[in-house]
């Protein structure tokens, strides 16, 4: 049922999350979600010899991971819905191509984690598929040499910026089986509040954060205190602080269940400045963590809402600003 | 102990030069591209306005070793091949005179470029 | 119009908002490694004149800036330089050596997409602009002197 004016999908077969996996790089091994995850690795080209295909020996990890984990093979997939940051997100695509089942590529910055689980649940609440897996992940090394400048440059980096995490996360969506249910969905619109500076994402994603938010609340008539946390995607420190404030203009207080994958992912020794980002960033806490305590029923209620920024390297360097975009949705026990 | 206020003030002059680069970076977040492109247009004008010589006197290493001393040797070279050459020394000039910086900073990028790889950050 | 006004409020509050650099620790970081490569740049020269007592001060100072570049662009393959960055900011962008640097980082770095096209395509992404700049203006220079030489 989608309530017209507020875009909200409230699902009727409630998808379960069946399975889930992750893995990431040595840096973010160490940091605080470091035993969490299935597999990190020893280092960050993982054994290939560019980045480019590290990042796509990493999703195709991740499906392997995830097929295997959930016990199913890959004949009883039905679909593969995927995407990350590279231009023309080579590494899904090309990840894609090991498997017999079907690709839909989807882009929506860091926020791909969760609009791809969003379209896989729509899919089969419609009844058209059984099986579907969503992927997403980012590789350090890739982003910094596409978005920003080479590795070697010396250059220090400004203390709203935030690092691009190598991972990638994935899970397995299916009416059968046991998991927590994919009950909601809140797609979100594209918002520009004219920030254009590119060292300062958070700033630029917590109105669309607000936004959708808005919107989630008033469709559901739910408040804050309904959901035992509220999970951003990447805002970071400097993020996740405005957006409290933005919410606080509307009356909406976020309290102690409020939370940043960005912000905390790395212990305050491992100099990231303002935290993780990238679409790896939410989607290896959600799918190995945050499930994990989901199937343990210590959360039953959560609100996930990863954050991206629409940029590219040529809408910067034309002097234009940062659009974003917030997809959310609710994963009950 | 001349020497030794020979190698202060190289010190002192470049390290100063340094942080001004800093300052700049700090306060108006430019990247290091415009940092060198500032840095070596303020040496075409400070050798253009024959100033640079004088501070490169005292100052030796602590001017010429920043990117400052690149613009005026680029300057100097237009300036000297101009009163030698004529017309034809505007073009030749700057060039001839930072060719060796050029070319090494070329040549050796294209070698090591060649023998490593990049690494990742920590 | 309402949004103009309130992407303008929204920016001005994260200005405020954005944590302010302690700017005294980098910048007295890169005071002294700048001061310090500096510093190495005259010893190399002093000693490449007592080597060579026969050199001009301005080969010399070639010399000098060659084996800084050298150095620089061999720390940049190795990995070092961008560490000495992140530490110095200014203090190792603003020497030749950051020049060196800035030449040998995007080469190394996009190696990966073959001679052509990576290394010697991308080798000037950075550093282009200072050739270019620094050509232009020199140009501009010379053509000022040759006026003023038409008159004296």
């Amino acid at each position: 049922m989608v309530r017209e004016k507020e875009q909200t999908i409230i699902l009727k077969k409630q998808p379960r999350i069946i399975g889930s996996y992750s893995i990431v790089g040595p840096k973010e091994g160490k940091g605080n979600f470091g035993r969490y995850f299935d597999y990190v690795m020893k280092d960050d080209s993982f054994g290939e010899n560019t980045f480019e295909k590290a990042e796509r020996k990493m999703l195709e990890s991740a499906i392997t991971g995830v097929i295997e984990k959930a016990k199913l093979s890959t004949k009883d997939i039905n679909l593969m819905i995927a995407g990350d940051l590279l231009n023309q997100i080579i590494s899904s695509s090309y990840a894609a191509r090991m498997y017999p089942f079907p690709f839909l590529g989807v882009y929506g910055a860091c926020s791909t984690m969760a609009e791809s689980i969003a379209v896989a649940s729509v899919l089969i609440d419609g009844g058209y598929f059984d099986n579907v897996v969503c992927c997403t992940g980012s590789h350090f090394s890739t982003a910094e040499r596409q978005y920003r400048f080479p590795l070697e440059l010396g250059n220090q980096r400004p203390p709203t910026s935030q690092w691009t995490i190598t991972g990638a996360g994935s899970c397995i969506l299916s009416l059968k089986g046991e998991g927590p249910r994919v009950t909601m969905v809140t797609f979100g619109k594209v918002i520009d509040w004219g920030v254009s500076d590119v060292n300062n994402m958070g700033a630029a994603m917590a109105p669309a954060v607000r936004d959708t938010l808005l919107r989630h609340f008033a469709a559901t008539k739910t408040k804050p205190d309904d959901y035992d946390l509220i999970l951003t995607g990447d805002l970071g420190k400097l993020g996740s602080e405005i957006l409290i404030d933005l919410m606080d203009d509307e009356g909406v207080t976020l309290g102690a269940n409020y939370g940043d994958c960005g912000q905390m992912y790395f212990k305050r020794q491992q100099k990231t400045l303002c935290g993780g980002s990238g679409a790896g960033c939410c989607a290896t806490i959600f799918n190995s963590y945050i499930m994990q305590k989901l199937r343990e029923k210590q959360y039953k209620k959560i609100l996930f809402l990863p954050t991206g920024a629409l940029l590219s390297t040529t809408s910067t360097q034309q002097g234009d600003t940062i659009p974003s975009v917030c997809h959310a949705i609710v994963i009950e026990a | 102990m001349e020497i030794f206020l020979d190698y202060l003030w190289v010190f002192l002059i470049g390290g100063t030069v340094c942080a001004i680069g800093e300052l700049l970076i700090i306060t108006t977040n430019i990247t290091s591209a415009r940092i060198l492109v500032t840095f070596v247009l303020v040496g075409v004008f400070l050798e253009a306005i024959d100033v640079f010589d004088y501070i490169s006197d005292f100052a030796k290493a602590g001017i010429n070793v920043p990117i400052v001393g690149f613009g005026a040797s680029l300057a100097k070279g237009a300036i000297g091949a101009v009163k030698t050459h004529g017309f034809l020394g505007i073009f030749t000039g700057g060039l001839t005179a930072t060719a060796g910086g050029i070319a090494a900073a070329i040549g050796f990028a294209f070698i090591f470029s060649l023998i490593f790889r990049s690494h990742t950050k920590n | 119009m309402e949004d103009v006004k309130r992407n303008e409020a929204y920016n001005r509050y994260i200005k405020e908002k954005i944590p302010k650099t302690k700017a005294w620790p980098t910048l007295f970081n890169s005071f002294w490694v700048g001061g310090l490569i500096c510093v190495l740049g005259q010893g190399i020269n002093d000693i490449l004149l007592l080597i060579f007592p026969y050199l001009s001060q301005q080969s010399a100072w070639a010399c000098t800036l060659i084996i800084l570049i050298f150095l620089a662009s061999f720390l940049t393959g190795i990995g070092v330089y961008d560490q000495i960055g992140k530490f110095a900011g200014g203090g190792s962008i603003v020497p030749i050596t950051g020049f060196s640097n800035s030449i040998t980082s995007p080469s190394v770095e996009f190696k990966s997409e073959g001679i052509i096209y990576g290394i010697c395509v991308k080798m000037f992404t950075i550093a282009g602009p200072v050739i270019v700049f620094g050509v232009v203006s020199s140009m501009l220079v010379g053509l000022i002197y040759w006026i003023i030489g038409l008159f004296i």
